[in-house]
Protein backbone atom coordinates (compact mmCIF):
# COMPACT_ATOMS: atom_id res chain seq x y z
CA UNK A 1 0.00 0.00 0.00
CA UNK A 2 1.50 3.55 -0.55
CA UNK A 3 2.42 5.66 1.82
CA UNK A 4 0.61 8.54 2.65
CA UNK A 5 3.50 10.73 1.35
CA UNK A 6 3.46 9.14 -1.63
CA UNK A 7 -0.62 10.22 -2.83
CA UNK A 8 -1.66 13.13 -4.72
CA UNK A 9 -2.82 15.80 -3.44
CA UNK A 10 -6.83 14.92 -5.12
CA UNK A 11 -6.24 11.69 -3.37
CA UNK A 12 -5.31 13.00 -0.13
CA UNK A 13 -8.17 15.67 0.96
CA UNK A 14 -10.73 12.24 -0.14
CA UNK A 15 -9.09 10.14 2.26
CA UNK A 16 -9.17 13.13 4.77
CA UNK A 17 -12.68 14.02 4.10
CA UNK A 18 -13.75 10.59 4.27
CA UNK A 19 -12.03 9.65 7.53
CA UNK A 20 -10.01 7.01 5.92
CA UNK A 21 -6.83 9.08 6.84
CA UNK A 22 -6.37 11.85 9.27
CA UNK A 23 -4.23 14.98 8.06
CA UNK A 24 -2.01 14.71 11.18
CA UNK A 25 -0.93 11.44 10.03
CA UNK A 26 -0.37 12.30 6.89
CA UNK A 27 1.57 15.75 7.68
CA UNK A 28 3.64 13.70 10.08
CA UNK A 29 4.22 11.04 7.18
CA UNK A 30 5.58 13.92 5.13
CA UNK A 31 7.83 15.64 8.11
CA UNK A 32 9.13 12.10 8.68
CA UNK A 33 10.03 11.57 4.95
CA UNK A 34 11.50 15.62 5.00
CA UNK A 35 13.93 14.38 7.99
CA UNK A 36 14.54 11.09 5.83
CA UNK A 37 16.18 12.51 2.35
CA UNK A 38 16.23 16.15 3.16
CA UNK A 39 20.01 16.13 4.43
CA UNK A 40 21.21 15.40 1.15
CA UNK A 41 18.55 17.36 -0.92
CA UNK A 42 18.58 20.47 0.95
CA UNK A 43 15.07 21.33 -0.43
CA UNK A 44 14.29 23.43 2.33
CA UNK A 45 15.48 26.68 4.27
CA UNK A 46 12.82 25.97 7.08
CA UNK A 47 10.24 23.41 8.03
CA UNK A 48 7.09 24.90 9.99
CA UNK A 49 6.90 21.13 11.67
CA UNK A 50 5.23 22.14 15.15
CA UNK A 51 2.68 25.12 12.75
CA UNK A 52 2.25 22.53 10.23
CA UNK A 53 1.12 19.61 13.17
CA UNK A 54 -1.45 22.32 14.86
CA UNK A 55 -3.08 22.78 11.50
CA UNK A 56 -3.36 19.57 10.44
CA UNK A 57 -4.90 18.80 13.96
CA UNK A 58 -7.54 21.43 13.91
CA UNK A 59 -8.50 19.94 10.24
CA UNK A 60 -9.29 16.59 11.99
CA UNK A 61 -11.02 18.48 15.00
CA UNK A 62 -13.40 20.24 12.14
CA UNK A 63 -13.65 17.06 10.21
CA UNK A 64 -14.68 15.07 13.26
CA UNK A 65 -17.28 17.64 14.17
CA UNK A 66 -18.78 17.63 10.84
CA UNK A 67 -17.60 20.77 9.84
CA UNK A 68 -17.05 21.91 6.60
CA UNK A 69 -13.60 22.00 5.23
CA UNK A 70 -11.17 23.50 2.26
CA UNK A 71 -10.20 22.48 -1.32
CA UNK A 72 -6.75 21.99 0.00
CA UNK A 73 -7.88 20.18 3.73
CA UNK A 74 -4.95 18.82 4.78
CA UNK A 75 -2.28 19.45 2.69
CA UNK A 76 1.23 19.61 2.53
CA UNK A 77 2.35 22.98 0.82
CA UNK A 78 5.78 23.91 0.37
CA UNK A 79 6.26 27.68 0.10
CA UNK A 80 9.28 29.13 -2.27
CA UNK A 81 11.30 31.51 0.59
CA UNK A 82 10.40 34.70 -1.20
CA UNK A 83 6.60 34.64 -0.46
CA UNK A 84 5.63 36.50 3.11
CA UNK A 85 4.79 34.56 5.52
CA UNK A 86 3.54 36.29 8.56
CA UNK A 87 5.47 34.87 11.57
CA UNK A 88 7.91 32.71 9.70
CA UNK A 89 11.50 33.78 8.21
CA UNK A 90 10.99 34.83 4.58
CA UNK A 91 14.67 35.07 3.74
CA UNK A 92 14.61 34.76 -0.37
CA UNK A 93 17.92 32.84 0.76
CA UNK A 94 19.64 36.08 1.05
CA UNK A 95 21.84 37.19 3.87
CA UNK A 96 20.26 40.58 3.71
CA UNK A 97 16.84 39.03 4.27
CA UNK A 98 18.32 35.91 6.79
CA UNK A 99 16.23 37.32 10.03
CA UNK A 100 13.38 39.01 7.83
CA UNK A 101 10.17 37.94 9.55
CA UNK A 102 7.27 39.39 7.80
CA UNK A 103 4.27 41.19 9.64
CA UNK A 104 1.87 40.06 6.98
CA UNK A 105 0.94 37.11 4.78
CA UNK A 106 0.78 37.24 1.07
CA UNK A 107 -2.12 36.85 -0.67
CA UNK A 108 -1.36 33.06 -2.07
CA UNK A 109 -0.91 32.34 1.60
CA UNK A 110 -3.79 33.41 3.07
CA UNK A 111 -5.81 32.09 0.18
CA UNK A 112 -4.04 28.58 0.98
CA UNK A 113 -5.06 28.78 4.65
CA UNK A 114 -8.43 29.95 3.67
CA UNK A 115 -9.35 26.41 2.25
CA UNK A 116 -7.01 24.77 5.08
CA UNK A 117 -3.75 23.86 3.30
CA UNK A 118 -0.98 23.29 5.23
CA UNK A 119 1.96 25.48 4.62
CA UNK A 120 5.00 22.58 5.53
CA UNK A 121 8.12 25.17 5.02
CA UNK A 122 10.37 27.65 2.84
CA UNK A 123 11.31 25.99 0.07
CA UNK A 124 15.46 27.38 -1.05
CA UNK A 125 16.05 29.11 -3.96
CA UNK A 126 18.34 31.04 -6.02
CA UNK A 127 18.99 34.46 -3.91
CA UNK A 128 16.19 36.90 -4.36
CA UNK A 129 15.25 34.49 -7.70
CA UNK A 130 18.23 35.52 -9.56
CA UNK A 131 19.50 32.35 -11.63
CA UNK A 132 18.82 29.08 -12.78
CA UNK A 133 20.23 26.42 -10.41
CA UNK A 134 19.28 27.02 -7.12
CA UNK A 135 22.79 27.75 -6.60
CA UNK A 136 23.43 30.88 -5.38
CA UNK A 137 21.53 30.26 -2.24
CA UNK A 138 23.00 31.86 0.99
CA UNK A 139 21.83 28.38 2.40
CA UNK A 140 23.93 26.26 0.02
CA UNK A 141 22.81 24.06 -3.26
CA UNK A 142 19.81 22.11 -3.38
CA UNK A 143 20.59 18.99 -5.08
CA UNK A 144 18.59 16.91 -7.89
CA UNK A 145 17.13 13.87 -6.45
CA UNK A 146 17.40 12.22 -9.62
CA UNK A 147 21.75 12.79 -9.49
CA UNK A 148 22.71 14.50 -6.54
CA UNK A 149 25.71 15.43 -8.15
CA UNK A 150 23.55 17.84 -10.43
CA UNK A 151 21.43 21.13 -10.16
CA UNK A 152 17.44 20.88 -9.95
CA UNK A 153 17.24 23.46 -11.73
CA UNK A 154 16.03 27.17 -10.57
CA UNK A 155 14.95 29.40 -8.85
CA UNK A 156 12.22 27.74 -7.84
CA UNK A 157 14.72 24.34 -7.25
CA UNK A 158 13.62 23.99 -3.34
CA UNK A 159 10.10 23.60 -4.37
CA UNK A 160 10.62 21.31 -7.63
CA UNK A 161 13.17 19.01 -5.69
CA UNK A 162 10.75 18.72 -2.94
CA UNK A 163 8.16 17.48 -4.57
CA UNK A 164 9.73 15.01 -6.37
CA UNK A 165 11.48 13.62 -3.34
CA UNK A 166 7.94 13.41 -1.81
CA UNK A 167 8.84 15.82 0.75
CA UNK A 168 5.81 17.75 -0.02
CA UNK A 169 2.53 17.25 -2.30
CA UNK A 170 2.28 20.74 -3.77
CA UNK A 171 4.43 23.41 -4.16
CA UNK A 172 4.65 27.34 -4.76
CA UNK A 173 7.02 28.72 -6.96
CA UNK A 174 7.64 32.19 -8.70
CA UNK A 175 8.98 32.29 -12.59
CA UNK A 176 10.53 35.69 -13.65
CA UNK A 177 12.36 34.13 -16.64
CA UNK A 178 11.46 30.25 -15.94
CA UNK A 179 12.24 29.79 -12.50
CA UNK A 180 9.27 27.49 -12.36
CA UNK A 181 9.50 25.58 -15.43
CA UNK A 182 13.17 24.93 -15.48
CA UNK A 183 13.34 23.43 -12.04
CA UNK A 184 10.14 21.93 -12.70
CA UNK A 185 12.07 20.24 -16.35
CA UNK A 186 14.51 19.00 -14.51
CA UNK A 187 13.15 17.38 -11.43
CA UNK A 188 10.47 15.82 -13.47
CA UNK A 189 7.46 17.71 -11.95
CA UNK A 190 4.72 19.80 -13.05
CA UNK A 191 5.29 23.31 -13.24
CA UNK A 192 2.79 26.67 -14.43
CA UNK A 193 3.45 29.85 -14.77
CA UNK A 194 0.25 31.80 -15.46
CA UNK A 195 -0.74 34.40 -17.84
CA UNK A 196 0.47 37.98 -15.77
CA UNK A 197 -2.28 39.04 -13.42
CA UNK A 198 -3.99 35.81 -12.68
CA UNK A 199 -2.31 35.49 -9.45
CA UNK A 200 -1.49 38.16 -6.87
CA UNK A 201 1.98 39.03 -6.63
CA UNK A 202 1.08 40.94 -3.01
CA UNK A 203 4.20 39.83 -0.71
CA UNK A 204 6.34 38.17 -3.41
CA UNK A 205 9.46 39.68 -2.76
CA UNK A 206 10.29 41.79 -6.08
CA UNK A 207 12.69 40.94 -8.45
CA UNK A 208 11.19 42.10 -11.70
CA UNK A 209 7.93 42.98 -11.53
CA UNK A 210 6.42 43.19 -15.28
CA UNK A 211 8.09 39.85 -15.81
CA UNK A 212 7.06 37.76 -12.12
CA UNK A 213 4.48 35.39 -11.43
CA UNK A 214 3.44 33.30 -8.97
CA UNK A 215 2.49 29.74 -9.88
CA UNK A 216 1.39 25.94 -8.77
CA UNK A 217 3.84 23.42 -9.28
CA UNK A 218 2.71 19.31 -8.72
CA UNK A 219 3.75 15.58 -9.13
CA UNK A 220 0.59 15.71 -11.58
CA UNK A 221 -1.46 18.15 -14.24
CA UNK A 222 -4.45 17.57 -11.85
CA UNK A 223 -3.59 18.84 -8.54
CA UNK A 224 -1.51 21.78 -10.45
CA UNK A 225 -5.10 22.69 -11.67
CA UNK A 226 -6.47 22.21 -8.38
CA UNK A 227 -3.96 24.72 -6.63
CA UNK A 228 -4.53 27.31 -9.22
CA UNK A 229 -7.95 26.94 -8.54
CA UNK A 230 -7.11 28.27 -5.19
CA UNK A 231 -4.05 31.19 -5.79
CA UNK A 232 -5.89 32.63 -9.23
CA UNK A 233 -7.86 35.96 -9.07
CA UNK A 234 -8.38 39.51 -9.03
CA UNK A 235 -6.58 41.17 -5.44
CA UNK A 236 -7.37 44.48 -4.42
CA UNK A 237 -3.93 44.96 -2.69
CA UNK A 238 -2.53 43.86 -6.06
CA UNK A 239 -3.41 46.71 -9.02
CA UNK A 240 -1.77 44.30 -11.88
CA UNK A 241 -3.79 40.85 -10.55
CA UNK A 242 -6.97 40.54 -13.38
CA UNK A 243 -10.78 39.83 -12.37
CA UNK A 244 -11.65 37.18 -14.48
CA UNK A 245 -14.94 35.24 -14.25
CA UNK A 246 -14.47 32.05 -11.70
CA UNK A 247 -12.57 29.11 -13.88
CA UNK A 248 -12.92 25.85 -12.70
CA UNK A 249 -9.03 24.17 -13.58
CA UNK A 250 -9.98 21.22 -12.45
CA UNK A 251 -13.53 20.19 -13.54
CA UNK A 252 -12.80 20.87 -17.80
CA UNK A 253 -9.82 18.33 -17.69
CA UNK A 254 -10.21 16.15 -19.98
CA UNK A 255 -8.17 13.32 -21.91
CA UNK A 256 -8.97 14.74 -25.02
CA UNK A 257 -6.80 16.35 -27.99
CA UNK A 258 -8.65 15.83 -30.86
CA UNK A 259 -8.51 18.69 -33.35
CA UNK A 260 -6.07 20.32 -31.28
CA UNK A 261 -3.82 22.82 -33.39
CA UNK A 262 0.05 22.61 -32.21
CA UNK A 263 2.88 25.31 -33.49
CA UNK A 264 6.09 24.20 -33.28
CA UNK A 265 8.78 27.03 -33.42
CA UNK A 266 12.02 26.00 -35.03
CA UNK A 267 13.99 28.17 -33.19
CA UNK A 268 13.20 25.89 -30.04
CA UNK A 269 14.70 23.18 -31.52
CA UNK A 270 17.49 24.76 -32.95
CA UNK A 271 21.60 24.45 -33.37
CA UNK A 272 21.27 24.92 -29.09
CA UNK A 273 19.26 21.93 -28.57
CA UNK A 274 20.72 19.23 -27.05
CA UNK A 275 20.10 15.73 -29.52
CA UNK A 276 18.16 14.01 -26.70
CA UNK A 277 15.93 16.82 -25.32
CA UNK A 278 15.04 17.55 -29.37
CA UNK A 279 13.69 13.83 -29.39
CA UNK A 280 11.58 13.67 -26.38
CA UNK A 281 10.30 16.34 -27.95
CA UNK A 282 9.48 15.00 -31.14
CA UNK A 283 8.32 11.72 -29.54
CA UNK A 284 5.77 14.29 -27.41
CA UNK A 285 4.77 15.63 -30.35
CA UNK A 286 4.27 12.34 -31.91
CA UNK A 287 2.23 10.85 -29.62
CA UNK A 288 0.01 14.45 -29.43
CA UNK A 289 -0.75 13.76 -33.40
CA UNK A 290 -1.81 9.73 -32.36
CA UNK A 291 -3.93 11.35 -30.25
CA UNK A 292 -5.89 13.25 -32.37
CA UNK A 293 -3.65 16.58 -32.32
CA UNK A 294 -2.11 17.75 -35.61
CA UNK A 295 1.02 19.80 -35.48
CA UNK A 296 3.00 22.79 -37.77
CA UNK A 297 6.73 24.09 -37.57
CA UNK A 298 6.57 27.55 -37.34
CA UNK A 299 9.14 30.52 -36.90
CA UNK A 300 9.42 33.39 -34.68
CA UNK A 301 11.49 35.72 -36.24
CA UNK A 302 12.76 38.11 -33.57
CA UNK A 303 13.04 34.76 -30.89
CA UNK A 304 16.71 35.45 -31.54
CA UNK A 305 16.42 38.89 -29.66
CA UNK A 306 14.25 37.09 -26.62
CA UNK A 307 16.85 36.51 -23.81
CA UNK A 308 18.64 39.60 -24.32
CA UNK A 309 15.96 42.05 -23.96
CA UNK A 310 14.59 40.04 -21.43
CA UNK A 311 17.87 39.99 -19.04
CA UNK A 312 18.18 43.78 -20.08
CA UNK A 313 14.67 44.16 -18.82
CA UNK A 314 14.77 42.12 -15.81
CA UNK A 315 18.25 43.94 -14.22
CA UNK A 316 16.88 47.02 -14.74
CA UNK A 317 13.91 46.26 -13.10
CA UNK A 318 15.94 44.72 -9.96
CA UNK A 319 18.58 47.44 -10.24
CA UNK A 320 15.06 49.38 -9.29
CA UNK A 321 13.69 47.14 -7.03
CA UNK A 322 16.35 46.40 -4.91
CA UNK A 323 17.27 49.89 -3.95
CA UNK A 324 14.80 49.72 -1.07
CA UNK A 325 17.52 47.26 0.83
CA UNK A 326 19.48 50.08 2.85
CA UNK A 327 19.44 48.14 6.29
CA UNK A 328 17.72 50.56 7.83
CA UNK A 329 14.28 49.37 8.63
CA UNK A 330 15.14 45.62 8.15
CA UNK A 331 17.44 43.33 6.56
CA UNK A 332 21.27 42.98 6.56
CA UNK A 333 23.51 45.72 8.86
CA UNK A 334 27.15 45.98 9.69
CA UNK A 335 27.68 46.26 13.02
CA UNK A 336 29.04 49.77 13.22
CA UNK A 337 28.17 52.79 11.57
CA UNK A 338 31.54 53.18 10.79
CA UNK A 339 31.31 56.19 8.32
CA UNK A 340 28.72 58.75 6.28
CA UNK A 341 24.83 56.73 5.31
CA UNK A 342 26.24 56.09 1.51
CA UNK A 343 29.66 54.28 3.22
CA UNK A 344 27.24 52.04 5.80
CA UNK A 345 24.40 51.29 2.95
CA UNK A 346 27.10 50.16 0.37
CA UNK A 347 28.67 48.03 3.15
CA UNK A 348 25.58 46.41 4.27
CA UNK A 349 24.57 45.65 0.37
CA UNK A 350 27.87 44.24 -0.32
CA UNK A 351 27.54 41.57 2.46
CA UNK A 352 23.94 41.06 2.54
CA UNK A 353 23.68 40.99 -1.35
CA UNK A 354 26.05 37.53 -3.17
CA UNK A 355 28.19 38.36 -6.20
CA UNK A 356 24.89 37.23 -8.58
CA UNK A 357 22.71 40.29 -7.14
CA UNK A 358 25.32 42.59 -7.30
CA UNK A 359 26.05 41.47 -10.78
CA UNK A 360 22.40 42.37 -12.17
CA UNK A 361 22.06 45.65 -9.23
CA UNK A 362 25.05 47.30 -10.98
CA UNK A 363 24.09 45.82 -14.80
CA UNK A 364 20.64 47.41 -14.16
CA UNK A 365 21.97 50.29 -13.18
CA UNK A 366 23.84 50.79 -16.09
CA UNK A 367 20.62 50.12 -18.55
CA UNK A 368 19.08 52.75 -16.88
CA UNK A 369 21.70 55.45 -16.95
CA UNK A 370 22.25 58.35 -18.44
CA UNK A 371 23.60 57.35 -22.20
CA UNK A 372 22.51 53.92 -22.28
CA UNK A 373 18.92 54.29 -21.35
CA UNK A 374 18.10 54.12 -25.45
CA UNK A 375 20.36 52.14 -26.01
CA UNK A 376 19.31 48.96 -23.82
CA UNK A 377 16.27 49.28 -21.97
CA UNK A 378 14.19 51.45 -24.26
CA UNK A 379 15.19 48.89 -27.18
CA UNK A 380 14.95 46.27 -24.88
CA UNK A 381 11.07 47.53 -24.58
CA UNK A 382 10.52 48.19 -28.45
CA UNK A 383 11.44 44.04 -28.88
CA UNK A 384 9.53 43.54 -26.28
CA UNK A 385 6.37 44.86 -28.53
CA UNK A 386 8.20 42.96 -31.74
CA UNK A 387 7.97 39.27 -29.58
CA UNK A 388 4.22 39.98 -28.35
CA UNK A 389 3.55 40.58 -31.88
CA UNK A 390 4.58 37.17 -33.22
CA UNK A 391 3.25 34.98 -30.54
CA UNK A 392 -0.43 37.17 -31.03
CA UNK A 393 0.21 36.49 -34.71
CA UNK A 394 1.18 32.95 -34.81
CA UNK A 395 -1.50 32.07 -32.02
CA UNK A 396 -4.18 32.99 -33.82
CA UNK A 397 -3.57 30.39 -36.35
CA UNK A 398 -2.44 27.54 -32.83
CA UNK A 399 -3.91 26.30 -29.95
CA UNK A 400 -0.67 25.56 -28.60
CA UNK A 401 2.83 26.37 -29.40
CA UNK A 402 5.15 23.51 -27.52
CA UNK A 403 8.80 22.56 -27.27
CA UNK A 404 11.21 22.16 -24.57
CA UNK A 405 11.26 23.64 -21.68
CA UNK A 406 14.95 23.41 -21.50
CA UNK A 407 17.43 22.96 -24.46
CA UNK A 408 19.89 20.63 -22.46
CA UNK A 409 19.45 18.47 -19.53
CA UNK A 410 20.29 18.93 -15.87
CA UNK A 411 24.10 19.48 -15.40
CA UNK A 412 26.52 19.13 -12.91
CA UNK A 413 26.69 21.72 -9.55
CA UNK A 414 29.31 24.16 -9.96
CA UNK A 415 29.73 23.28 -14.05
CA UNK A 416 28.46 26.76 -15.07
CA UNK A 417 28.43 28.84 -12.04
CA UNK A 418 31.62 30.49 -12.71
CA UNK A 419 30.24 32.14 -16.03
CA UNK A 420 27.26 33.86 -15.81
CA UNK A 421 26.43 34.53 -19.89
CA UNK A 422 26.53 30.85 -20.12
CA UNK A 423 23.92 29.94 -17.33
CA UNK A 424 22.26 33.35 -18.31
CA UNK A 425 21.94 31.19 -22.10
CA UNK A 426 19.60 28.20 -20.28
CA UNK A 427 16.81 30.43 -20.34
CA UNK A 428 16.47 31.37 -23.93
CA UNK A 429 13.08 28.86 -24.02
CA UNK A 430 11.80 30.09 -20.92
CA UNK A 431 11.74 34.29 -21.12
CA UNK A 432 9.49 33.91 -24.12
CA UNK A 433 6.59 33.24 -22.18
CA UNK A 434 7.69 35.81 -18.80
CA UNK A 435 8.22 39.20 -22.19
CA UNK A 436 4.93 38.36 -23.46
CA UNK A 437 3.22 37.51 -20.20
CA UNK A 438 1.64 34.29 -21.76
CA UNK A 439 1.24 31.24 -20.12
CA UNK A 440 3.60 28.41 -20.22
CA UNK A 441 3.55 24.96 -18.66
CA UNK A 442 6.81 22.19 -17.95
CA UNK A 443 5.65 18.45 -17.96
CA UNK A 444 7.58 15.82 -17.88
CA UNK A 445 7.76 13.96 -21.30
CA UNK A 446 11.12 12.25 -21.40
CA UNK A 447 14.85 11.17 -19.82
CA UNK A 448 18.04 10.94 -20.90
CA UNK A 449 20.32 8.46 -18.94
CA UNK A 450 17.99 8.68 -16.33
CA UNK A 451 18.20 12.80 -16.41
CA UNK A 452 14.51 14.41 -16.57
CA UNK A 453 13.15 16.28 -20.12
CA UNK A 454 10.47 18.17 -19.67
CA UNK A 455 7.59 19.19 -22.31
CA UNK A 456 6.74 22.94 -22.35
CA UNK A 457 3.22 23.89 -23.42
CA UNK A 458 2.34 28.00 -24.30
CA UNK A 459 -0.77 29.23 -24.27
CA UNK A 460 -2.90 32.10 -25.34
CA UNK A 461 -3.53 34.71 -22.58
CA UNK A 462 -5.68 33.42 -19.80
CA UNK A 463 -6.38 30.17 -21.34
CA UNK A 464 -4.63 28.38 -19.05
CA UNK A 465 -7.44 25.85 -19.48
CA UNK A 466 -6.64 24.81 -22.61
CA UNK A 467 -2.44 25.08 -21.60
CA UNK A 468 -3.31 22.29 -18.74
CA UNK A 469 -6.22 20.10 -20.73
CA UNK A 470 -3.35 19.84 -23.78
CA UNK A 471 -0.94 18.61 -20.85
CA UNK A 472 -3.69 16.67 -18.50
CA UNK A 473 -4.05 14.67 -22.23
CA UNK A 474 -0.51 13.81 -22.76
CA UNK A 475 0.16 12.40 -18.95
CA UNK A 476 -3.69 10.18 -19.26
CA UNK A 477 -1.49 8.50 -21.85
CA UNK A 478 2.20 8.49 -20.26
CA UNK A 479 3.93 7.15 -17.34
CA UNK A 480 6.82 9.35 -17.38
CA UNK A 481 4.99 11.54 -13.93
CA UNK A 482 5.11 8.16 -12.38
CA UNK A 483 8.66 7.63 -12.29
CA UNK A 484 10.43 8.48 -8.81
CA UNK A 485 14.01 8.61 -8.74
CA UNK A 486 15.44 6.20 -5.48
CA UNK A 487 15.86 8.11 -2.31
CA UNK A 488 16.54 7.59 1.49
CA UNK A 489 16.75 4.04 3.43
CA UNK A 490 13.61 2.72 2.85
CA UNK A 491 14.24 3.40 -1.22
CA UNK A 492 17.47 0.94 -1.56
CA UNK A 493 16.71 -0.39 -5.23
CA UNK A 494 17.04 -3.99 -5.78
CA UNK A 495 20.24 -4.71 -7.25
CA UNK B 1 42.80 43.65 -29.11
CA UNK B 2 39.06 44.19 -29.00
CA UNK B 3 37.39 47.48 -27.52
CA UNK B 4 36.36 47.30 -24.19
CA UNK B 5 32.46 48.31 -23.83
CA UNK B 6 33.07 48.96 -20.30
CA UNK B 7 36.46 49.78 -17.93
CA UNK B 8 37.18 48.75 -14.71
CA UNK B 9 36.75 52.80 -13.95
CA UNK B 10 32.83 52.96 -14.92
CA UNK B 11 31.89 49.32 -12.86
CA UNK B 12 33.69 51.25 -10.63
CA UNK B 13 31.03 54.36 -10.95
CA UNK B 14 28.32 52.44 -11.66
CA UNK B 15 28.98 50.35 -8.62
CA UNK B 16 28.98 53.39 -6.90
CA UNK B 17 25.48 54.57 -8.10
CA UNK B 18 23.75 51.61 -6.98
CA UNK B 19 25.46 51.98 -3.72
CA UNK B 20 27.10 48.20 -3.93
CA UNK B 21 30.56 47.99 -2.34
CA UNK B 22 33.29 45.71 -4.41
CA UNK B 23 36.02 44.39 -3.33
CA UNK B 24 39.45 44.74 -5.69
CA UNK B 25 39.26 41.16 -6.95
CA UNK B 26 35.62 41.52 -7.53
CA UNK B 27 36.17 44.62 -9.79
CA UNK B 28 38.23 42.62 -12.05
CA UNK B 29 36.10 39.64 -12.26
CA UNK B 30 33.07 41.93 -13.14
CA UNK B 31 34.37 44.24 -15.55
CA UNK B 32 35.50 40.99 -17.77
CA UNK B 33 31.94 39.63 -16.43
CA UNK B 34 30.22 42.77 -18.06
CA UNK B 35 32.32 43.10 -21.35
CA UNK B 36 30.96 39.45 -22.37
CA UNK B 37 26.95 39.86 -21.17
CA UNK B 38 27.44 43.56 -22.60
CA UNK B 39 28.80 42.30 -26.15
CA UNK B 40 25.85 39.41 -26.01
CA UNK B 41 23.80 42.40 -25.83
CA UNK B 42 24.61 43.58 -28.94
CA UNK B 43 22.59 41.24 -30.55
CA UNK B 44 19.64 43.51 -29.65
CA UNK B 45 21.39 46.56 -32.51
CA UNK B 46 20.18 44.30 -35.09
CA UNK B 47 16.15 43.98 -34.59
CA UNK B 48 14.01 46.68 -36.58
CA UNK B 49 12.18 48.96 -33.74
CA UNK B 50 11.99 52.07 -36.20
CA UNK B 51 8.63 53.12 -34.42
CA UNK B 52 7.67 50.54 -32.64
CA UNK B 53 6.03 51.50 -28.91
CA UNK B 54 7.69 50.18 -26.36
CA UNK B 55 6.16 47.50 -23.84
CA UNK B 56 6.70 48.61 -20.45
CA UNK B 57 3.95 46.18 -19.51
CA UNK B 58 1.98 43.28 -20.78
CA UNK B 59 -1.57 44.11 -19.44
CA UNK B 60 -3.81 46.69 -21.02
CA UNK B 61 -4.01 48.67 -17.73
CA UNK B 62 -4.38 52.55 -17.28
CA UNK B 63 -4.74 53.67 -14.30
CA UNK B 64 -6.39 51.49 -11.26
CA UNK B 65 -8.00 53.15 -8.26
CA UNK B 66 -9.32 52.02 -5.20
CA UNK B 67 -12.27 53.33 -2.77
CA UNK B 68 -10.64 56.54 -0.80
CA UNK B 69 -11.36 54.38 2.96
CA UNK B 70 -9.62 54.17 5.69
CA UNK B 71 -8.25 50.92 7.05
CA UNK B 72 -6.27 49.98 10.16
CA UNK B 73 -2.43 50.28 9.47
CA UNK B 74 0.07 47.82 11.04
CA UNK B 75 0.76 48.10 14.83
CA UNK B 76 3.46 50.30 15.74
CA UNK B 77 5.19 47.02 17.22
CA UNK B 78 5.16 44.81 14.23
CA UNK B 79 6.98 48.05 12.03
CA UNK B 80 9.59 48.12 14.30
CA UNK B 81 10.48 44.20 14.44
CA UNK B 82 12.93 43.84 11.82
CA UNK B 83 14.81 47.05 12.37
CA UNK B 84 18.25 46.50 12.82
CA UNK B 85 18.42 49.68 15.18
CA UNK B 86 15.25 51.86 16.79
CA UNK B 87 15.55 54.31 18.70
CA UNK B 88 12.73 55.87 20.55
CA UNK B 89 10.33 55.13 18.29
CA UNK B 90 12.15 56.03 14.96
CA UNK B 91 14.35 54.02 12.79
CA UNK B 92 18.01 55.06 13.82
CA UNK B 93 19.73 56.00 10.47
CA UNK B 94 23.80 56.56 10.00
CA UNK B 95 24.99 59.84 10.02
CA UNK B 96 23.87 61.97 7.34
CA UNK B 97 26.26 64.87 7.58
Amino acid sequence: MAKPFELTAREITAKIKAQELKAEEYISSILEREREVDGEINAYIAVTDEVALNAARTIDKKISRKEDVGRLAGIAIAVKDNMCTKGTRTTCASEMLESFTPPYNATVIEKIRSEDGVIIGKTNMDEFAMGTTTETSHFGPTRNPWDLTRVPGGSSGGSAAALIAEEATLALGSDTGGSIRCPASYCSTVGLKPTYGLVSRYGLIAYANSLEQIGPMAMDVYDCALLLNVIGGYDPMDGTSVSLPGKGYTTNLRDDVKGLRIGVPIEFLGEGTDDRVKKSIWDAIQKYEDLGASYNEISLSNLEFSLAAYYIVAMSEASSNLARYDGLRYGYRVSEDVSDWSTVYSKNRRTGFGSEVRRRIILGTYALSAGYYNRYYLKALKIRTLIRRDFEEVLKKFDVLMGPTMPIPPFEIGEKIQNPLALYMCDVLTVPANITGYPAISIQCGFAGGLPIGLQIIGKPFDEATVLQTAYSFEKNTDFHERRPTLGHSFKSPI
Amino acid sequence: MKRKRITKEEVEHVAWLAHVELSEEEKEIFTEQFNEILDYFEKIDSADTGDVTPTYHVLDLVNVYREDETRDSMEKEDTFRNAPREEKGFFKAPRIV
